[in-house]
């Protein structure tokens, strides 16, 4: 745990109990998930229950209570999305990757999510893998966009 | 900076800006927007930038950098003004002949124009473009026109005067009348009249009062809002201070989902902006009128669009929604009086105070005044985000605006409002867009999504994908909604898999419309929809789903199989190449075969097949 960077968030945040969501989503920027003993930190500092921290890591689809790997894979779902194939290409990466949704490839390397609607919706259908975006995508291009992050060098 | 203290000071700015501008400069502006940055127009920019230092043209061309244009299909985006050319798909590499032929020499890279599929004509200039020819673009007028970043910008284009205006020659009853008088109603999804909600709000007695932009635009297919608050935040900022003023309410909460960090971004420099300038924060404009906005990210819960659970969520809980009443307008956030407003809602103030209640109630039709937003999207020809007259036909949106379905399949449905919506057939093609009329319809207006669909589109599968949605987004908190999505669910996902049996039908409509009347809140009471719309509409697909076991459009995979028509097939290999699973065999310029039995129907042959050969039976 990074103790100077949480308490610079709770800081900044004023130990406010309304700001709990705020909170836990910078201490997530900074951790890449939400480690337990983060959070009853928090809980401890704030003063703040640690039932309902849980309640809302649990609850909001964007906490991760478990370390994510180095290339985060979000295949969009939205309508569009999912009627220009998004199934299809999601079970490809399912395939070249060999794990599930919610899932981090045994050498970290890759995590794969799914998203409601990235709200590129005229790119359908999308899937971003960290930062950059990739539209029009079919399970024909799927190895192709997955191998260079598997080549980049640790950081 | 000077701080804007007055009517004058506002006008004098505004003068000297456009003073400074001269409108026969080049100007080079590009979209930054989601859209075009996934196409990477970021990397356009600084090519351009290092041709016209190259050049020596720094000085005498502008590049502005924008927010959508709502042609995002055809990114990244490059308009040069002033003849208003507009080039699509623009890469790096293009850069050197547009700034040597167009910026040097003036003449047209024919390649970068916008090429019609049909008619195979060049469109030229922007306002020519068929997307854009019938929009009325009242709200989104300065989106991919401005720089969003830049509050001079939005003040040139007559930014803040509508705030002026209602700060010193309108009291807050009289702002409240001017809304409720115009007939605007929420664009977020339910359609309330937002001047009815604000004059419930401002008669509610209370010291401390609070205003939401409602920004956590979740219904999939749906971007309008993402655009609105990337291109031109101002405009909702604007709206939301004339709210607060016309309310009372001395604090304003923005709630934008976390998946738009370019919206968030654009809107914290607008609030810095904006109070810099004196616009936003204690005093505003020297009148007195403080006011306040925070920024808060949602956190991926689609529930939290709903007003009690957005407030609760606000608080620093888990977005569970309440029931109502107590409405919001009474006792929302902190329990004080709240109104809850999406953020389209917000941009339409504006210019309804500047320019009038009877004139905003002349657009439209008789329930639904003003323009709405919509994001086209799905097997439509030309998508991106359009803006028409309430009461404009789909035939007008999908054929004329849209240019009709891709690849020149048929139309089979379009829908709206998200999982909230429904699917409308055919057969109503020509019905006027409005509230109402939707209502009728079986869907809703929803916040603006326009999902087209072909005839490779499943009705049974689209109505479990809502479900499916949905079934995820359930707080759990009722029982209808919790235990009526399950088991909707299981029998729709029974039917896909070519279990479906006698008496499905009648469940999911007993199950639907038990769900309708008995949810806690809207996300429960409107689920059912895309299942009921697409059972009125689309029963014989149920029904062959169900006795058949066959899905005629190919996407339910333990219905269908692929097979390649020998009688069209030249044995061109392309398909083999492709096939993941090396499940399709033949020899080159002889008919192919597919394997059925290490067939995985992921559809690449499918969609490789330049002679649709390949066929879904």
């Amino acid at each position: 745990m990074n103790i100077e960077k949480v308490n610079i968030i709770l800081e900044e945040h004023e130990y406010k109990h309304s700001a709990i969501i705020s909170i836990m989503q910078d201490v997530q920027g900074v951790e890449n998930y939400l480690p337990e003993d983060t959070l009853r930190y928090i809980s401890e500092k704030m003063e703040l229950n640690l039932t309902r921290i849980f309640d809302i890591a649990t609850f909001y689809k964007t906490f991760s209570l478990t370390p994510r790997g180095r290339h985060t894979i979000r295949v969009c779902s939205g309508t569009a999305c999912h009627l220009g194939g998004a199934v299809k290409n999601l079970e490809q990466i399912q395939r070249t990757i060999n794990i599930q949704e919610g899932e981090t490839t045994n050498d970290r390397m890759f995590s794969l999510e799914t998203v409601n609607c990235l709200g590129a919706c005229a790119l359908a259908p999308v899937m971003v893998i960290d930062e950059d975006y990739y539209d029009a995508v079919n399970p024909g291009k799927i190895e192709k966009i997955l191998s260079p992050y598997r080549l980049e060098p640790e950081v | 900076m000077k701080q804007i203290k007055t009517v004058s000071d506002l006008e004098d700015l505004r003068k000297s800006i456009l003073k400074q501008r001269d409108p026969e400069k080049i100007t080079i502006r590009m979209c930054l927007s989601t859209g075009c940055r996934a196409k990477k127009s970021i990397k356009v920019i600084s090519a351009l930038e290092d041709e016209l230092n190259n050049q020596g043209l720094q000085e005498k061309v502008e590049i502005k950098r924008t927010g959508c244009h709502g042609f995002c299909e055809m990114g990244p985006i490059m308009v040069i003004e002033p003849a208003n050319i507009f080039y699509r798909q623009v890469t790096p590499e293009d850069i050197a002949d547009i700034v040597f032929e167009t910026i040097l020499k003036g003449n047209i890279v024919k390649r970068l124009l916008w090429k019609d599929a049909g008619t195979k004509e060049y469109t030229k200039t922007e306002q020519d473009l068929p997307l854009y020819k019938k929009q009325k673009k009242h709200i989104s007028y300065n989106s991919g026109k401005i720089d969003p970043t830049d509050i001079e910008d939005y003040i040139a284009a007559d930014g803040y005067l509508a705030l002026c205006k209602a700060l010193n020659a309108m009291t807050p009853a009289k702002i409240v009348e001017t809304v409720f008088a115009s007939g605007l109603r929420g664009r977020g999804g339910g359609g309330f009249s937002t001047g009815l909600k604000w004059r419930i709000c401002s008669a509610a007695p209370s010291d401390i009062k609070y205003i939401i932009a409602n920004g956590d635009e979740g219904d999939p297919g749906a971007f309008m809002d993402r655009s609105l608050m990337e291109g031109d935040p101002h405009r909702i900022i604007e709206g939301m201070i004339i709210a607060a003023f016309a309310i009372g309410a001395g604090r304003g909460f923005l709630y934008v989902r976390e998946e738009y960090p370019i919206a968030i971004e654009h809107l914290s420099i607008a609030i810095q902006k904006a109070e810099e300038y004196g616009l936003l924060g204690n005093n505003i404009m020297g009148t007195g009128f403080d006011f306040n906005i925070a920024i808060n990210k949602g956190a991926g819960a689609f529930v939290c669009g709903e007003e009690t659970a957005l407030i609760i969520s606000i608080e620093g809980k888990s977005g569970t929604p309440r029931s109502r009443p107590p409405y919001p307008a009474f006792e929302g956030l902190w329990g004080k009086p709240t109104i809850i407003n999406n953020v389209e809602t917000l941009g339409n103030i504006p210019q309804i105070i500047l320019k009038g209640a009877d004139w905003y109630s002349n657009i439209g039709t008789v329930g639904s005044k003003g323009t709405k937003i919509f994001s086209l999207v799905g097997k439509v020809r030309n998508t991106g985000l359009v803006e028409v007259e309430m009461g404009t036909t789909l035939r007008e949106i999908i054929f004329d605006i849209g240019g009709g379905i891709r690849k020149d399949k048929r139309f089979k449905a379009v829908q709206t409002g998200g999982p909230s919506g429904g699917c409308i057939p055919i057969s109503k093609i020509d019905m006027p867009v409005d509230y109402d009329s939707l209502r009728e319809a079986g869907a809703i207006m929803g916040s603006g999504g326009m999902i087209v669909m072909d005839e490779t589109s499943c009705m049974v599968d689209i109505a479990r994908y809502f479900l499916n949605f949905l079934l995820f987004e359930s707080c759990g908190k009722c029982v209808p909604c919790r235990e009526g999505l399950k088991q909707m669910h299981y029998i729709l996902t029974n039917i896909c898999e070519g279990n479906g049996e006698k008496g499905d039908i009648e469940a999911l409509t007993e199950l639907g419309h038990f769900m309708i009347s008995t949810s806690l809140c809207g996300l429960g009471a409107t689920a059912a929809n895309p299942v009921l719309s697409t059972l009125r509409y689309f029963h014989d697909e149920y029904l062959v789903h169900i006795y058949e076991k066959k899905c005629p459009a190919g996407v339910c995979k333990n219905l269908f199989e692929y097979m390649i028509d020998e009688t069209l097939c030249n044995g061109c290999t392309l398909c083999r190449i492709r096939c993941p699973e090396k499940a399709i065999s033949g020899e080159k310029k002889k008919p192919h075969r597919i394997d059925t039995a290490k067939c995985i129907k992921c559809g690449i042959c499918y969609n490789s097949c330049k002679r649709q050969a390949v066929i879904v039976i």
